[in-house]
């Protein structure tokens, strides 16, 4: 099935990662991901770069700093005010433009709504292989990227290959791979490189931006605690046992799918393939059956604790701990015991 | 204003199937429905024309019994159907599958109209890459609007559009020109019910079919698994974790006890969590 790389591809070297900024934020999926790159280069033998694409000024700086904490060797730095915030047209000319040039062989970026919008794009442009929301990469033995990715809402994995084009192109969605160390290295190598391109070229304008500020939602995949319920919890009225015990554990909740359909969640709040991924350190899922779709989203979490009436629940299969109990009886019973036993010299005030 | 709207007929249920030897999805058999994601971008388009007067041209590609998919949109409003099937497209990954469907969208500009808007849902609910809407846009040289949650205004006289699209943290205002490729997010409206009429005159209604050279496509070599740089190499089931869950009793215990336990058993496997749950009250 391997097919000869053609002649005009077989410069491409190296393993980028696009680093996502908008307002002046490194997306941490991009750390993520420079972690992973890291691997795949040391395995490949080439170097891992970061692509920083953004206005000039502290925020752009900050990221190239940030792609060399994180693993970078060498950083490719385009810097424009057509860059300042997101917008599909200058992205794709930029990131096309930097990969015609220097010629990477995998391309990585954030499965995020810019990661996506910009990666189909550019590779549409470059018409070579992009793959989707990858749970797995890896590089095989004549070092081809090995793309893992659920398929059919998770109840089937796929690897897939890119033979005949370059670069090799995946997406892969936050905290799905794992946050590396961030090192003090220094500023290295920068190749700076100019847009082509001027404002009028650019049919789309930004008129504003309306932040979700500090919503409630905005840290559900990066919660060290996550506890979410399904419809075990029987009726809407039982949500705030469920955001109890989060508030008390200083953590964040969340649903499976059948909440949201429901309506009594809101789909942001959504854990699980067709949601939000997440990889807390404790993850306690309260009346949800276990779907496959729901497990692809929370196997990252170090320690899993379902409770569940149903003893064959598929939950009790990849959960650490499990508890066959009702979840509306024993959430209280566990908000209660929790707090004396982490705030033993300031109750927690409940919400009634 | 004339739009397009490409929908996908998806299976219906996790009952998958693989074709043992080429990997990839066997699709007989699995009732079937209209992608869920494609049904938002077909209301929005819906509500334009209403409001500005115009056509709804609704676009799939598939094999013959996607019909009934386009049928059912006719049955919605939409007021024209066209088919896009031959075999040369079977296994086309996203890049090959936009090409197709960019070629047909020009073929029907040619014979319908000149699309102002083609419409898409932000994914599919079986491939899930959110892939083809971008790619058509590039290929057809249009703006391009994802997670688009609400259309704000439309001037066709000076062929502007300003929408509200979703992105990380936040809510984008942009204007943009048409033509543009717009992707709706979910859950901003509701697919009408459908009149009688539609009904009648969907049951009666002619669906375009075009095989490939009817949609003027010459460069077969670009459909397909010929025209795809994406292969399938395998597809498998998740492992199982090894380990099954620790199950902690319950009979003959109040849910307190149960609870102790639950929580000595937590700080136990995990005794950083002591501490860091600790931090998160402080």
């Amino acid at each position: 099935m391997k097919k000869e790389l053609p002649e005009h591809f077989r410069e491409y070297r190296h393993v980028w990662v696009f680093m996502e900024l908008e307002r002046g934020q490194v997306h941490p999926v991009s750390f993520e991901l420079l972690g992973e790159g890291r691997r795949l280069a040391d395995q490949l033998g080439v170097q891992l770069a970061g692509a920083v694409l953004g206005p000039p000024g502290e925020a752009t700086s900050h990221a190239v700093t940030e792609a060399f904490a994180y693993g970078a060797d060498l950083v490719y730095l385009l810097e424009t005010p057509l860059l300042t915030d997101y917008r599909n047209e200058p992205f794709t000319k930029a990131l096309t433009d930097l990969v015609v040039t220097y010629k990477p062989e995998i391309l990585l970026l954030g499965a995020t709504t810019l990661g996506r919008d910009l990666a189909g794009s550019v590779a549409t442009t470059l018409l070579t292989g992009l793959t989707a929301d990858c749970t797995e990469l890896d590089v095989d033995t004549d070092g081809s990227l090995a793309a893992t990715r659920p398929t059919f809402g998770g109840s089937l994995l796929c690897t897939i290959y890119t033979l005949n084009c370059r670069p090799q192109m995946a997406t892969v969605r936050p905290r799905v791979m794992r946050m590396p160390l961030r090192t003090n290295k220094p500023v290295g190598r920068v190749i700076r490189h100019d847009l082509p391109m001027v404002e009028e070229e650019i049919a789309t304008k930004v008129l504003g931006f309306l932040s979700d500020g500090k919503s409630e939602t905005a840290n559900l995949a990066y919660a060290d605690v996550v506890v979410a319920g399904g419809l075990g919890l029987g009726a809407a009225e039982n949500l705030r046992l469920l955001k109890n015990l989060a508030r008390t554990i200083g953590g964040e909740y969340g649903c499976s799918r059948p909440l949201v359909q429901k309506g009594w969640m809101p789909v942001d709040r959504q854990i699980g393939q067709t949601g939000k991924t997440i990889r807390p350190k404790l993850y306690i899922a309260a009346g949800i059956s276990g779907a496959i779709q729901h497990r692809v989203g929370v196997e990252g979490a170090d320690l899993i604790l379902a409770v569940n009436t149903d003893p064959n629940a598929p939950i009790f299969e990849f959960a650490h701990l499990g508890v066959v109990a009702d979840a509306i009886g024993l959430l209280p019973a566990l908000t209660e015991v929790f707090s004396r036993r982490l705030a033993p010299s300031r109750r927690v005030r409940l919400v009634t | 204003m004339h739009i397009v709207v490409c929908i996908k007929q998806v299976p219906d249920s996790a009952q998958i199937r693989v074709h043992p030897v080429t990997n990839t999805i066997m699709r007989q058999g699995v009732p079937t429905i209209i992608n869920p994601y494609d049904l938002f971008a077909l209301e929005e388009a819906l509500k334009l024309r209403d409001s500005h007067g115009g056509k709804v041209t609704v676009l799939t590609m598939g094999p013959a019994m996607a019909e009934e998919a386009l049928r059912k949109s006719l049955t919605y409003g939409a007021d024209g159907a066209v088919l896009l099937t031959d075999r040369c497209f079977a296994g086309s990954d996203t890049l090959a599958t936009s090409f197709a469907l960019s070629k047909a969208i020009a073929k029907i500009g040619d014979a319908f109209g000149t699309p102002d808007i083609v419409f898409t849902g932000k994914q599919t609910i079986d491939g899930d890459t959110a892939q083809v809407g971008p790619g058509i846009a590039k290929r057809l040289n249009f703006r391009q609007l994802t997670y688009v949650a609400k259309i704000t205004s439309i001037d066709l006289a000076s062929r502007a559009i300003t929408v509200e699209r979703r992105s990380e943290g936040g809510t984008q205002i942009l204007n943009s020109r048409l033509p543009c490729l717009i992707t709706m997010l979910e859950g901003v409206n509701a697919i009408r019910r459908g009149s009688l009429d539609d009904a009648f005159r969907a049951a009666c209604s002619e669906i375009v079919k075009w095989n490939a050279a009817d949609a003027g496509i010459e460069e077969i070599t670009k459909c397909g698994l010929r025209g795809s740089p994406t292969v399938v190499k395998r597809v498998f089931a998740p492992t199982p974790r090894a380990q099954s869950a620790v199950q902690i009793e319950t009979s003959d215990k109040t849910l307190r006890h149960v609870a102790d336990e639950v929580v000595a058993s937590i700080l136990t496997q995990q005794p950083a969590l002591e501490l860091a749950l600790s931090s998160n009250l402080a």
